[in-house]
């Protein structure tokens, strides 16, 4: 008898996931990114900071590696492996925080000049206004120009955390809202919308149960690549002096930092500056994979 | 087409209008202002003369009207006027910058030749080598060189170019002493040994920027090389009997080129902006540097007009785009 058996049913997360397994270079980039998030995250339990006096620091300055500092020390005599560990969780909680500004205004911007009619001219008007900002001058002026006030309030560390995610935010979401855009534009001339309108389904809800679940995908992969724009603007902006405060270091901060000691010890500028490639670098090959994993054309074959 | 263009053009006037104001407005209505850096020791009658000097008691929207003013008006017709010795401004106020209380447009033409030369060097050099990359990657998809292509670009976008700037730095000029760290902007270009050290100089920073052009400018040309490959008009000229060199080289690249053009306009302004990162590393002193050196210094009306002058920019090179895509694509036709 031959073999007639149906191939099994399976879920759409599994076919996702199948045809994401393909993607060698998704797969290395999932893995790269989930050690560097480990090492952030995990690392301090592993290898908490030691709290020396300044004596003590001060005769440890400027240290190679060693069994007690990894990494060496700066010239402060801090252990640039803690430094490396703190500065990495800014650095990625700045791209996660930012990105999902971005995405929220977005999304929520190319929806409504999707779905309302009379909504699309101005909408795309002002999206194309803020393509032609120029972005880095910009972002520059308003770190320069708001950070003390804003940590005078809110204090340092959260003061120019808030500012420059809720600035970098604000200034990248215009990608997001085009691509929503044209998918809801698609979608709304679609059958299903129709019937769910005719039988006097608001459109509120029209949106959230029938239009929202079918956008997710390009959103999910605009998603990915705004974290990796949102590190590389906010380490362009600690590198040239207008990011984070140097006691609440970023990858691009620290950079930033070992540039004076360039000469000397090059690994302080290579250690930082390698973290953030390699984060970039693989949260667009996730990107990449996701693009094509979502994409039920490409899943097929 | 000439609608089309002028429609465009009148568009823009809003949009550069609506720009200027923002910037103007963001740095005018900002709390780090310099008239509260003024030290409490000053008396305040000297207090109040140093803020009419700088022009910044008057309300907003009459500064506004002033600034655009100087910077439509005024600006240009000194610049006619020192070409051709007439006397339209007439002693008019230009704008200052409050660092060196000289006119900000000097201060800028004096810097753009430095960022020229090395902006538009390493953009020459980035397409250079992105085009014959996307080509053969194209014609030879999923080949050794393809993926290796692939690869490298991927690695250029992902790559900051300040980090691949410092690695420059500490191989080329730390470890193998073979070019100098900073760009040193006084160098005159005047015989052969000068020449050679302004092109040692230059290396590095039109190096970086190259690299991280062409590695988009390069999966454009094979995505759009692509494209066009698997057209009819291909399989036709090949039937022909014709060359693969006469079919890729001039069928296939000609209409391939048209989109990646386009990119390449729509790439220069932000070339500039990405140019202020590389400046500020190797000490080309460009208006990128400029721009920093004002906002470290709170020059206000330097800031302002280097930030709308990057928005012109934009806006001017997104208009050349379109209306190049339309000159060049037959099928594209602007009503």
């Amino acid at each position: 008898m031959s073999d007639l058996s149906i191939p099994k049913a399976q879920s759409q997360f599994g076919a996702v996931w199948r045809q994401f397994r393909i993607h060698r270079g998704a797969v290395f980039g999932l893995i790269v990114l989930g050690i560097l998030v480990g090492f952030v995250v995990f690392g301090p339990f592993f290898w908490p900071e030691v709290k020396l006096k300044v004596v003590e620091a001060l005769k440890v300055k400027n240290q190679g590696p060693s069994l007690r500092f990894p990494f060496g020390t700066d010239q402060l005599g801090r252990d640039i492996l803690v430094r490396m560990m703190a500065a990495g969780k800014v650095s990625l909680a700045v791209g996660f925080v930012a990105m999902m500004i971005a995405i929220f205004v977005g999304t929520g911007i190319g929806i409504l000049a999707g779905y309302f009619k009379q909504l699309d001219g101005p909408l795309m008007r002002l999206t194309d206004l803020f393509l032609s900002l120029p972005l880095i001058p910009l972002l520059l002026v308003l770190v320069m120009l708001f950070r003390d006030k804003i940590a005078a309030i809110m204090g340092p560390e959260l003061g120019a955390f808030l500012l420059i995610v809720f600035a970098i935010g604000i200034t990248s979401w215009m990608q997001a809202a085009r691509i929503v855009r044209g998918e809801v534009l698609a979608l709304k001339e679609r059958e299903y919308v129709l019937a769910a309108k005719s039988i006097g389904v608001p459109a509120r809800r029209v949106i959230l149960r029938h239009i929202l679940p079918n956008i997710i995908s390009p959103v999910m992969v605009a998603a990915t690549l705004g974290v990796a724009e949102a590190i590389i603007t906010e380490s362009v902006l600690s590198f040239l002096g207008l990011g984070f405060p140097p006691d609440f270091p970023t990858w691009g901060r620290l950079l930033f930092d070992g540039l004076n000691y360039l000469q000397l010890y090059p690994e302080r500028v290579i250690w930082p500056g390698l973290a953030i490639s390699l984060t970039v670098l693989s949260v667009n090959y996730i990107g990449d994979g996701l693009r094509d994993a979502l994409d039920p054309r490409i899943r097929g074959r | 087409m000439l609608t089309f263009t002028l429609r465009r053009l009148l568009l823009a006037i809003p949009t550069l209008l609506f720009i200027s104001l923002i910037i103007f407005l963001l740095v005018d209505l900002a709390p780090g202002s310099p008239m509260s850096e003024i030290p409490l020791t000053v008396p305040p009658e000297v207090r109040k003369k140093m803020i009419e000097a700088l022009g910044a008691d008057q309300p907003v929207f009459v500064r506004y009207i002033l600034w655009l003013r100087q910077f439509f008006w005024v600006e240009p017709a000194n610049l006619i006027d020192g070409w051709f010795g007439t006397n339209l401004v007439g002693g008019e106020q230009r704008i200052l910058s409050w660092q060196s209380r000289s006119p900000v447009f000097t201060v800028i033409g004096q810097r753009i030749p430095q960022t020229l030369t090395v902006i538009g060097t390493a953009y020459l050099v980035g397409i250079a080598i992105a085009m014959p990359i996307g080509i053969y990657s194209a014609y030879r998809q999923y080949s050794v060189f393809d993926q290796i292509g692939t690869l490298i670009a991927m690695i250029g976008f992902s790559v900051p170019t300040f980090f691949s700037g410092t690695l420059f730095i500490i191989v080329f000029a730390v470890w193998l002493p073979w070019l100098p760290t900073k760009y040193d902007t006084t160098l005159a270009v005047t015989d052969w040994s000068s020449f050679l050290q302004q092109l040692r100089q230059m290396a590095m920073p039109v190096m970086v920027l190259a690299l991280a052009n062409a590695a988009a400018i390069s999966r454009y040309m094979r995505s759009s090389m692509l494209e066009n490959m698997g057209q009819d008009y291909v399989r036709t000229a090949r039937a022909k009997g014709m060359t693969e060199r006469v079919v890729v080289l001039k069928h296939v690249l000609r209409n391939s080129l048209i989109p990646v053009v386009t990119v390449i306009a729509l790439g220069i302004p932000s070339i500039f902006g990405g140019a202020i990162i590389t400046e500020n590393l190797f000490g080309v002193n460009g208006i990128g540097a400029a721009l920093i050196g004002a906002i470290h210094a709170n020059d206000l009306p330097m800031v302002q007009t280097l930030a709308f002058i990057f928005a012109v920019l934009i806006v001017v090179f997104n208009l050349i785009a379109d209306i190049l895509y339309g000159l060049l694509d037959p099928r594209i036709r602007y009503e």
